[in-house]
């Protein structure tokens, strides 16, 4: 088994809860790309916003009580310019594309759904590729 | 007691992110990059959330309504478009090049505010240049782009 799959399978099932519960008992999709899409055409209103705001709990507490540089770790080294390009390319992306990893990835695959399936084994396979790319094909 | 549920469920997903190392994009690349390091760990975020999430989605389908709502949301398109599979590239693309998808990001921005608000921003003109794409007039001939 590889390195750190406990936690990583422990922090799965809490988002497997988070999102399967919130369809359960609310009927809502728990897609980051469909709350930010809504936040960012008007003001995010009722469960979207609560949801954000816990999110943000979870962070805040993290940043109190938890190992900080371990949880981002990564995130100092990247140059800006590729923040910003790849800001873009994924805010474009997920909008045109109807989700992300949390829409498609988790509630889309745990719903069975063949769009969900079909754009997850597409921006795995590229964002594989990419890294590919960068870090073997002679561009780093 | 929807406004509760929604914040519970959003404080459990924000933990996960966390836990899993999912905020981290020096994992979530380890985890992308096949002929590197490879560390496999973060299929186990994916699959556990997946195998936990299914049954209470098979649930939810046999109930009429949800306990705390109006209706299910049923995103009911099966059709294979162009969009959605352009979309579903150009997001691979962007995920490759830093590690970050939209929900690590909004976690990643509460820890280090200053290191994540250029992708935040651009993320955000992201889908602002996008939805006027797509409300931009369509040719006649061209089909309705819908819904999710």
């Amino acid at each position: 088994m590889p390195d750190g799959w406990t936690i990583s399978l422990a922090g799965g099932v809490l988002i497997g809860l988070a999102s399967g519960g919130l369809y359960f008992l609310a009927g809502e999709i728990a897609g980051i790309t469909g709350i930010l899409r809504r936040a960012v055409g008007g003001p995010a209103r009722g469960w979207r916003i609560a949801f954000i705001g816990g999110m943000a709990l979870a962070a805040l507490v993290w940043l109190l009580t938890g190992n900080v540089a371990q949880a981002i770790e990564g995130l100092n080294d990247i140059p800006v310019w590729t923040l910003v390009g790849a800001g873009l390319l994924v805010g474009i992306g997920t909008d045109l594309g109807n989700g992300c990893t949390s829409g498609h990835g988790v509630c889309g695959l745990s719903r069975f759904s063949l769009r969900s399936l079909v754009s997850v084994l597409i921006f795995m396979a590229v964002a594989m590729l990419t890294v590919w790319i960068i870090r073997h094909g002679g561009l780093a | 007691m929807r406004t509760l549920v929604a914040f519970i469920a959003g404080l459990a997903f924000g933990f996960g992110l966390l836990v899993s190392g999912m905020s981290s994009p020096a994992k979530v690349l380890a985890f992308l990059d096949l002929a590197g390091t490879w560390n496999p760990s973060l299929a186990f975020v994916m699959g556990g959330a997946v195998i936990t999430a299914t049954p209470l989605f098979w649930l939810a389908n046999r109930r009429q309504r949800p306990l705390v709502g109006e209706a299910y949301d049923k995103p009911d398109r099966q059709m294979l478009d162009r969009r959605l599979i352009g979309g579903a590239v150009l997001f691979g693309v962007g995920w490759g090049l830093a590690g970050i998808c939209p929900g690590p990001a909004l976690v990643d921005l509460v820890l280090a505010p200053a290191a994540t608000a250029p992708f935040m921003a651009a993320m955000i003109a992201g889908i602002m240049l996008s939805a006027r794409m797509r409300r931009a007039p369509q040719r006649p001939d061209a089909p309705e782009p819908g819904q999710p």
